[in-house]
């Protein structure tokens, strides 16, 4: 009994040494300073910043309506060529719409389904996830199954079979990526519970009679957020592309609502004479890509404190 | 060995099951089928005659057992369209799609692998840097907008390589592709080389660090004889499977590209059926693609586990 005892506070202690370990990983003050020190991450971060901030403040900074149509301006070179206007800095489309506007509001669309779709793939996937690595057994067996049978299927093709049956929507299109994306957030999820739920301090919580509700909302969430918030940046990247590819196959937002694959679409026609009606709405997808790409590969390094330690 | 081959393939079988319920659900659950394909300003009688013409006012039931006993004998329905066999037109357009994929596969194991060893073997020098930036923007820059600025400079403004279509010319009695295929293959290749890039680079960093490497750098080995017996042979295991994976992702992205540059291809094939409301046609390439996906990957499996001992064993 003694020696028993003596054990169960032993492994108390270990996981309570683990617990703090991994709780100091994560400090404002902290998170700042690797910051600057990673300039990529910088990068990254002011390139998300941007985009988010034009989507919000968009009917602040556009200078025209985006859908104000003006056949006596329409097909205008940007401000820099020749016959450019300062009126329209980059450009109008061949309806004589303000280019730098439609891209300003275009990047409403993009947000709202980077956002909400992997907002729905993080919550019901987690969820998933957790049950399928904490309980085990049939359940665990039953989802794994599905959720690799989803992962095999080529993506794109289904993707643009639901899409087109279910017809242009922006809620639509939400559903469609969050619903999709759920089998990568249950697989991640899952493995980390699995490696979590060996933790000592996870053994520490049940022998000093927590219950299990406790022991997930206390000891393993916090846990998973690392991970989980780097794949939710990488995710919402892939959607916003995926999401400006629908559009350009004409399959996105109705094909009055200004959205990068819709003008990307529309601007292809006139690549030859007027190029910048696709050049800028795509140089728009790529820089918002590739700031989210950099933001998830230092938030991969930052939140991982094993990669942290072995990058020092 | 046996066991582990019997188990993968029942998988995919089961896999296949599920892709013909689920296309079939998608289509016949989320609404009306007939009203689907016709216009959107189609008269009710008319979306009355069609059901008639193809059996949707049928019980569910009898239609999906009616759907799996045709899709078993290959029949998905003709093409409105094409007023033709739908699953017929998929082969007919497969030849051009493997051939474009095919020549974006070598392009991308060539470049990308040969930039992943290029920076892999010289870590945190310019040349590292360079593959890493390749591979980053590979993998971040959508095709549907590199191809357009592509054909922008190459064929509007330089003029070197045609903007559309697949051409193609004879020699030895084979059909060959002329340099039209240029530019959709560079383009559809971009991101598997992104991709091949990074993990190439990692992969070889990763044994250059190993023991045995550090061995035969101390007994004095030559460095030519490190590189190919020591790092490359292990290196490529794990890309072995990548390009399995590839070939899939060439398989998607070739809806971009095939619209793109008009290329006479299943992916240009799917976009167009899509655009016209072709619903059966869709069907037909939704599960076409999944068939050709869930066989490569198979395929890869088993090939990953002829090439890595430790698998095979197991």
């Amino acid at each position: 009994m003694q020696i028993n005892k003596a054990e169960i506070s032993e492994t108390i202690l270990c996981g309570l040494k683990e617990y703090v370990n991994t709780k100091k990983s994560i400090e404002p003050k902290n998170l700042w300073r690797l910051l600057i020190k990673d300039k990529s991450g910088l990068i990254g971060l002011i390139l998300f910043l941007i985009f988010v901030f034009a989507a919000i403040f968009a009917p602040i900074l556009s200078p025209h309506d985006p859908l104000e149509q003006n056949l006596h301006v329409s097909r205008q070179p940007p401000v820099w060529s020749e016959g450019g206007n300062i009126e329209h800095i980059l450009g109008t489309d061949s309806l004589g719409r303000d280019i730098l506007s439609r891209i300003l509001y275009g990047s409403r669309v993009s947000v709202l389904v980077g956002f909400l779709g992997v907002s729905l793939a993080f919550s019901l996937g987690m969820t998933i996830g957790l049950i399928a690595g904490y309980k085990g057994g049939i359940i665990d067996d039953v989802i794994m199954t599905l959720t690799n049978m989803v992962m095999a299927l080529p993506y794109l093709v289904f993707v643009i079979f639901v899409a087109a049956v279910l017809g242009r929507s922006l809620i639509n299109v939400i559903l469609i990526f969050g619903f999709t994306n759920i089998p990568i957030f249950v697989r991640v999820t899952r493995g980390e519970v699995l490696r979590i739920r060996e933790a000592g301090y996870i053994e520490a919580a049940k022998s000093i009679g927590q219950k299990t509700p406790a022991i997930i909302m206390r000891h393993i969430m916090p846990n998973l957020l690392g991970p989980l918030i780097t794949l939710a940046t990488f995710e919402m990247s892939a959607m916003i592309l995926y999401e400006a590819g629908l559009g350009f196959l004409g399959l996105s937002v109705p094909p009055y609502v200004p959205s990068w694959g819709n003008m990307l679409s529309e601007g292809r026609q006139h690549l030859r004479h007027y190029p910048w009606m696709s050049i800028y709405p795509g140089l728009a997808i790529v820089l918002s890509g590739f700031g989210m790409n950099l933001l998830g590969d230092w938030l991969r390094d930052v939140l991982d404190p094993r990669m942290r330690r072995s990058k020092k | 060995m046996a066991y582990f081959i019997i188990m993968r393939l029942t998988y995919a079988l089961a896999l296949l099951l599920a892709v013909l319920f689920t296309v079939f659900a998608l289509l016949h659950m989320t609404g009306d089928p007939a009203s689907l394909m016709l216009s959107r300003n189609a008269s009710p009688e008319d979306i009355e005659a069609l059901r008639e013409e193809l059996g949707f006012n049928r019980n569910l039931l009898v239609q999906f057992g009616d759907f799996l006993y045709n899709a078993a004998n290959g029949d998905f329905g003709n093409s409105f369209r094409y007023r033709q066999p739908a699953m017929q037109l998929v082969l007919q357009r497969l030849p051009a799609t493997v051939e474009l994929a095919s020549a974006a596969l070598i392009l991308a194991v060539i470049i990308g692998v040969g930039i992943g060893v290029l920076g892999g073997t010289n870590p945190n020098t310019f040349i590292d840097a360079l593959a890493r930036g390749i591979g980053l923007l590979g993998q971040t820059i959508p095709s549907f907008w590199m191809g357009i600025v592509l054909v922008f400079v190459f064929s509007f403004t330089l003029g070197w390589f045609p903007s559309f279509g697949r051409e193609t010319f004879a020699v030895l009695g084979l059909t060959l592709p002329n340099s039209s295929i240029v530019l959709p293959a560079f383009t559809l290749s971009l991101f598997g080389m992104g991709q091949l890039a990074r993990f190439t680079r990692a992969a070889v960093l990763e044994v250059m660090g190993e023991e045995h490497v550090t061995t035969a750098n101390s007994k004095g080995l030559k460095k030519i004889r490190i590189y190919t017996r020591y790092i490359f042979k292990n290196a490529a295991i794990p890309l072995v499977s990548i390009i399995g994976v590839q070939f899939s992702y060439l398989l998607s992205g070739s809806i971009y590209i095939e619209t793109i540059f008009s290329w006479p291809g299943v992916g240009g094939l799917l976009a167009e059926a899509v655009s016209v409301r072709d619903f059966f046609l869709v069907q037909s390439i939704a599960f076409f693609t999944s068939i050709a996906v869930i066989n490569l990957h198979l395929l890869s499996d088993i090939i990953y586990m002829l090439v890595d001992p430790r698998i095979r064993y197991r």
